[in-house]
């Protein structure tokens, strides 16, 4: 097949969109950046999309909290398309505010009961947005977007509200049983963080960096993946292949697309 | 007007976290309140509120509090009509039954605690509520007619008085000049709705005397001088007519010092003697072409594209595309409302960038604060505290670079007391378009479009404002002067404007910043002459006299000339981007600069008059009588006074200056700002093994990039050399900038420059010679290097006038900021260390000295050492491109320059960065403190791999290097130097410098 066309999809304030494309078109899509204005007009079409990119930013300015109005939008305006892409097994991924309006808008983590928040992504543990690099884990098999990684990646992180909290326990078990918990964050070594500043970077819940939804097509997660697609001679071997692995994650998205 | 409608109150705060482990964002602001002395604060919780005006159904309100004002899962939010006494009961917590059982805990807590809320003036740009009236009509709550925003504190603490409430409130958690608050629950006040106003003031100038000139100007703060008054009463009786408000506001704003630089193109009386004397002529008439400008010509770089003409320096970078650069200064509006101030002064150099038709790629910010512990008493009166400066300050460069999108990679740090009633913040932007793609044409008949926000009573005069001496009463005069950035708004304007120039719709282009329209406008219209309309600009309230919104420096805004067939596909680009677009006029073609207000014409001015500038200011430059230090500033020498009579051990002293306020990690400030965004950061500020080692520069290889080409942004600055010797320190500045960006892999022949002063008062003779010694430095360290200036910007009056009459002006502050071509993004080393058994070379000529040294700081200049500033290095130019080709082969593993602190601090960060040990002997045969702490210029510590160390030798053939050590993997950094030697643990290195690693 040939290179499938992927939407990234833009609203007032979101700034990571380009860098989506550069990992996309470097995994073999064919990306374009598309304003909410020109779906809300049918200029563009999300259904003529075989993969959607909500990317990093901040969304109307983070104004009422990250992602809040961005995922109104989705809710208002594309409730439908968005949950017939869904539920196509097309691939979706959403980047630290992408998360933000995927968990928002109820996409994530994809089960409940009459709309009640199950999960969110609150203010970090210190309070401060943080840029920095983490190391991720993939432990789960469920997920299209993280299967049989090569092993942990190398992201940047830049957020202030990315601590993933759940309503209960029992939320955490049903993430866990399910697969769904599809990052972690882990420590230089590669071990889980265990909670530990800094290689858990906001206190997240279980040290999760990324949930998908039970179908496994859709992932959400705050780190970022399309910041790392370029080997940098100045690393060592190791490091080189924590942003091999960050290509990697585009690439299974972008077969998964091509396979449906 | 009579309101029929209801106001609501929604308070959203934090759930507390189970377990109560923290309250976040409790400690820091307690920290910042027992700072000012009130001990008893034991936390501060901080709450939202949000006001909403309009007719709304109990179910519309839940949807309010519940959907958009509160994420349920971590925050409460409860809401009551304003004006009833309780708190609306049905709107407590209760219908989605997701409450445990520590509310009640919660509720107890919370009565405990004083509760101070502060709200925005109205006026104020609030994009918050902005946003929140769209959204609550994207949920259908149609009667909601304005919504404001506000913040409640929640302050912990046994027995605290109203009184120290208030000084809490007045001092930490409200700024007056764009906030009310209060003890106890604060009034919503919204926008005063007056009936709109075209009125116009008229001055009889021609028949005023010197004295009623003098009035005038000071009256509407005009900051002109009498021989500049005398120019413009000339013009009306000429004219022979009256000067409208919006003419003389023109006219003051076009002539400031911000836009005109009277100070840089002043004639000069030197009166100095014997040795001082020698390098000058009687007169120097014009600083910037005797000297700036003049080294840029000498070196005449054919890869310079622009330099001192458009908003921003331009570059050649990869044979398709060229880069800009700008670095501008926002002192006075920061030093008032720091947050604002700092936020729009990052928002200004973007779009300083944006008015070279650039797409910005990375932001950099040098900030000086005064010193974070100093005591409330020891600061000058009615000025804010420094650690309230910085906070703010730097919450402003982080809002505004990462909501721009734009990486934040590269500044730095400097704390001086100096610096208290005048903290500095310079600002920059670098950008980067394809080539040759800039348009400067715009001819007669073209449109005047204003693109971006909405105009109000924003920074009004802020160009004349920024060319006052403050003093205890500038905060609350000058509260118009502060500006609110909208950074999204921004983003979409520059998302526009790469269409629009891509597409060709435009002739020209430039920013509304300092002056606002008139600036704009007025530079764009200089030889054509424009006709507008100021009726047809939006407003974000109305009211606004025509003079007001002229000078608006509301944010966000750009000018473009617009041929008019090219309009309408301009007006379709902005629509899709939510973008605002304005057609006020026409460029006229017969050179008379004429503004309407609804057809009345307002302004009717002579562009030639306007542009020809004022009169040329004659300045006296004399050097001072006793000793080198800036004459106005004799109370903040260095502080020698802190220095320790005995000397300390080698070891306690690195660890001492690693801790240092000049030295120590800024990785708790730089982790604030997103380095990331764009991914095109190939070296940020922090990297090594456990990314804490600090870096020499930043290195960006932009996605337009062709190959591996890239980017380097590094400054150099040093505010305690330039209180010893200004030349110098203009030297040392320059060296400084070019041998960070020679440490990455920068190439010598393709480096740029920056100027960017900060000094006193010009009046003062001093002041004048400091700028002379300065200027002077900046020629000769540019013309050695061959490093030309392409851009800069000068900032004067940062003094602050006591009530006792004194003057305090900041340290002499030059920055230089360095742009230079990387051809090989693969072969950046960066600071830390790479592998154990690599050999370790000290490039370039070790002088050590210690004139505003670190070390001396901490202990005083050791006997027998140099007590001078750095001199240049004459080696260094040579030195710098034989070691840049030794990077271009491969040759290098890491590479850091010796600045701040010596050799041994740089072998330290370098150890620390790779956490790798080293072993090595510090050159020089005398005094060991020098051999490792003196500070010098030329300098830097290389790493080279065993096999690679002949060819590297080879490539340095002829350059002072000598090789002075190894690296190991023994966890600690072995030094020797004269008869001494002494190791210190990896981890004490860590420990001392303080980074993000080390903290919980």
């Amino acid at each position: 097949m040939r290179r499938p066309k992927a939407i990234v999809l833009h609203a007032a304030g979101t700034n990571r969109d380009p860098d989506a494309c550069v990992a996309l078109g470097l995994a073999g899509a064919d990306p374009e950046i598309v304003h909410v204005n020109q779906l809300r007009s049918g200029e563009r079409r999300l259904t003529d999309y075989r993969l959607l990119v909500i990317p990093g930013g901040f969304s109307y300015a983070d104004a009422l909290g990250a992602g809040r109005i961005f995922a109104l939008d989705l809710a208002s305006y594309f409730a439908d398309e968005v949950a017939e892409f869904v539920a196509s097994g097309k691939p979706v991924i959403g980047i630290c505010n992408g998360f933000q309006v995927l968990v928002k808008a109820g996409i994530l983590p994809g089960f409940g009961i009459g709309g009640r928040r199950l999960a969110t992504l609150a203010r970090n543990d210190n309070g401060r947005f943080e840029c920095r690099w983490s190391t991720l884990l993939a432990p789960s098999s469920t997920c299209v977007w993280t299967r049989s990684l090569p092993g942990p990646l190398a992201c940047p992180i830049a957020h202030g509200e990315g601590r993933f909290v759940v309503d209960a326990e029992a939320t955490l078990e049903k993430l866990r049983s399910a697969g769904q918990i599809a990052l972690v964050y882990g420590d230089d070594d590669g071990r889980p963080a265990n909670g530990e500043y800094p290689a858990n970077p906001n206190g997240s819940v279980a040290d999760v960096a990324g949930i998908c939804n039970p179908a496994g097509n859709v992932l959400g997660l705050m780190p970022h993946p399309e910041n790392n697609v370029v080997v940098r001679a100045r690393d060592g071997e190791a490091r080189r292949e924590r942003t091999r692995a960050c290509l990697a994650l585009w690439r299974n998205g972008v077969e998964h697309a091509k396979e449906l | 007007m009579e309101v029929t409608t209801d106001v609501y109150r929604f308070i959203v705060r934090p759930k507390e976290r189970p377990g109560g482990r923290r309250r976040h964002e409790a400690c820091p602001l307690a920290a910042d309140a027992r700072a000012l002395g009130l001990s008893s604060v034991r936390a501060i919780e901080r709450a939202a509120l949000y006001f909403v005006r309009g007719t709304m159904a109990p179910k519309e309100l839940c949807l309010l509090g519940r959907f958009l004002f509160s994420d349920p899962l971590v925050e409460d939010c409860s809401w009551s009509r304003v004006g009833d006494e309780e708190p609306d009961e049905a709107a407590a917590p209760g219908d989605d039954g997701g409450d445990d059982g520590g509310d009640d805990g919660d509720a107890m807590r919370r009565v405990e605690a004083h509760l101070v809320e502060t709200a925005l003036r109205p006026g104020v740009t609030d994009p918050v509520a902005d946003e929140a009236m769209r959204a609550a009509a994207e949920l259908g709550v149609a009667g909601v007619e304005a919504v404001s925003s506000g913040e409640a504190f929640f302050i912990h603490g046994d027995g605290l008085s109203d009184e120290e409430l208030s000084l809490l409130a007045e001092r930490l958690l409200c700024n007056a000049v764009i906030q009310r608050w209060a003890v106890g629950a604060i009034e919503p006040a919204w926008p005063d709705e007056a009936a709109g106003s075209g009125a116009v003031e008229r001055f009889e100038l021609a028949a005023m005397d010197d004295e009623a000139l003098l009035a005038l100007s000071a009256e509407r703060r005009a900051a002109l001088d009498l021989a500049e008054m005398a120019a413009i009463r000339g013009y009306y009786r000429r004219e022979g007519r009256a000067c409208t408000d919006a003419e003389f506001e023109t006219i003051a704003q076009t002539w400031s010092e911000h836009c005109v630089h009277k100070t840089f193109k002043a004639r000069i009386e030197v009166r100095a003697d014997g040795e001082a004397a020698a390098p000058y002529p009687p007169v120097v008439d014009n600083l910037l072409k005797s000297y700036i400008k003049r080294a840029t010509d000498e070196i005449a770089a054919p890869w310079v594209l622009s330099a001192f003409v458009d908003n921003a320096g331009v570059i050649e970078f990869d044979g398709k595309h060229e880069l800009s650069f700008k670095v501008e200064t926002h002192n006075h509006p920061s030093a008032v409302e720091p947050f604002g101030g700092a936020n729009t002064g990052v928002g200004g150099v973007i779009r300083d960038v944006m008015g070279v038709s650039a797409r910005p790629i990375a932001a950099t910010d040098v900030l000086c604060f005064g010193p974070p512990d100093a005591s409330p008493e020891d600061l000058p009166v009615a000025s804010l505290h420094p650690r309230r400066v910085a906070s703010g300050v730097i919450a402003g460069v982080q809002d505004y670079g990462n909501k721009m999108g734009v990486p934040t990679v590269n500044g730095g740090i400097h704390y001086d007391p100096g610096y208290a009633a005048n903290p500095l913040v310079y600002c920059g932007c670098a950008g980067i378009a394809p080539r040759g793609r800039h348009p400067r044409s715009q001819a007669a008949g073209d449109r005047v479009v204003v693109l971006g926000g909405r105009t109000g009573r924003d920074g009004l005069r802020g160009a004349t404002f920024s060319s006052m001496v403050m003093d205890s009463s500038t905060g609350e005069l000058s509260g118009a002067s502060v500006q609110i950035g909208a950074p999204i708004v921004q983003k979409k304007v520059s998302e526009a404007l790469v269409l629009a120039r891509d597409a060709g719709l435009y002739t020209a282009v430039t920013d509304c910043g300092a002056g606002g329209l008139s600036s704009a406008v007025g530079e764009m219209a200089a030889e054509l002459g424009a006709d507008v309309d100021l009726a047809h600009a939006p407003l974000k309230y109305p009211g606004l006299a025509p003079w007001e919104i002229w000078l608006s420096e509301a944010q966000e805004r750009m000018v473009v000339a617009v041929p008019p067939d090219r309009l309408d596909e301009l007006r379709s680009i902005c629509s899709g981007l939510d973008v605002e677009l304005t057609d006020l006029g026409r460029f006229s073609g017969d050179r008379r600069l004429v503004v309407r207000y609804d057809g009345a014409v307002v302004i009717d001015l002579d562009c030639g008059f306007l542009h020809a500038g004022p009169p040329q200011r004659s300045l006296v430059a004399s050097p001072p009588k006793d000793g080198p230090a800036d004459g106005e500033r004799k109370a903040a020498e260095p502080t020698a006074s802190v220095a320790r009579a005995t000397a300390p051990s080698s070891g306690e002293a690195l660890l001492a200056i690693l801790a240092h306020p000049a030295v120590r990690s800024r990785e708790a400030t730089v982790r604030l700002y997103d380095h990331e965004v764009q991914g095109a950061t190939m070296l940020g500020p922090y990297a090594g093994l456990k990314a804490d080692g600090p870096q020499d520069a930043a290195v960006l290889r932009p996605r337009e990039s062709r190959g591996q080409v890239a980017v380097s942004l590094s400054n150099g600055f040093n505010h305690r050399y330039g209180a010893a010797d200004p030349y110098r320190m203009a030297v040392s500045a320059l060296d400084e900038a070019v041998r960070n960006a020679v440490a990455v892999g920068a190439d010598p022949d393709r480096i740029a420059v920056l100027d960017n002063f900060c000094l006193g008062d010009p009046t003062v003779p001093e002041t004048m010679w400091t700028l002379l010694e300065a200027a002077r430095g900046c020629y000769d360290a540019a013309t050695a290097h061959r490093t030309p200036f392409i851009s800069g910007k000068d900032s004067f009056n940062n003094a602050y006038l006591a009530p006792d009459g004194r003057r305090v002006s900041v340290p002499p502050s030059l920055l230089i900021s360095a742009i230079g071509i990387v051809p090989d993004a693969g072969a950046v080393p960066g600071s830390d260390l790479k592998a154990p058994g690599d050999r370790l070379y000290l490039v370039g000529t070790m002088e050590p000295s210690f004139g505003g040294s670190v070390y001396a700081d901490l202990y005083g200049v050791p006997d027998g050492a140099a007590p001078g500033v750095p001199a240049a290095s004459p080696g260094a130019p040579m030195a710098y491109r034989a070691l840049h080709r030794a990077i271009a082969a491969g040759l290098v593993r890491a590479c850091h320059d010796l600045s701040d602190g010596g050799l041994a601090t740089a072998l330290a960060e370098m150890c620390l960065g790779g956490r790798l040990g080293a072993k090595a002997t510090a050159p020089g045969d005398g005094l060991v403190a020098a051999a490792l702490f003196g500070e010098t210029n030329g300098c830097l510590v290389v790493e080279v791999a065993d096999t690679a160390a002949a060819e590297f030798e080879r490539i340095m053939a002829g350059i002072e290097c000598r090789r002075i050590g190894e690296t190991d993997g023994g966890g600690r950094l072995e030094l020797v130097a004269g008869d001494e030697g002494f190791a210190v643990a990896l981890d004490d290195l860590a420990v001392a410098f303080g980074g993000t690693r080390s903290e919980r």
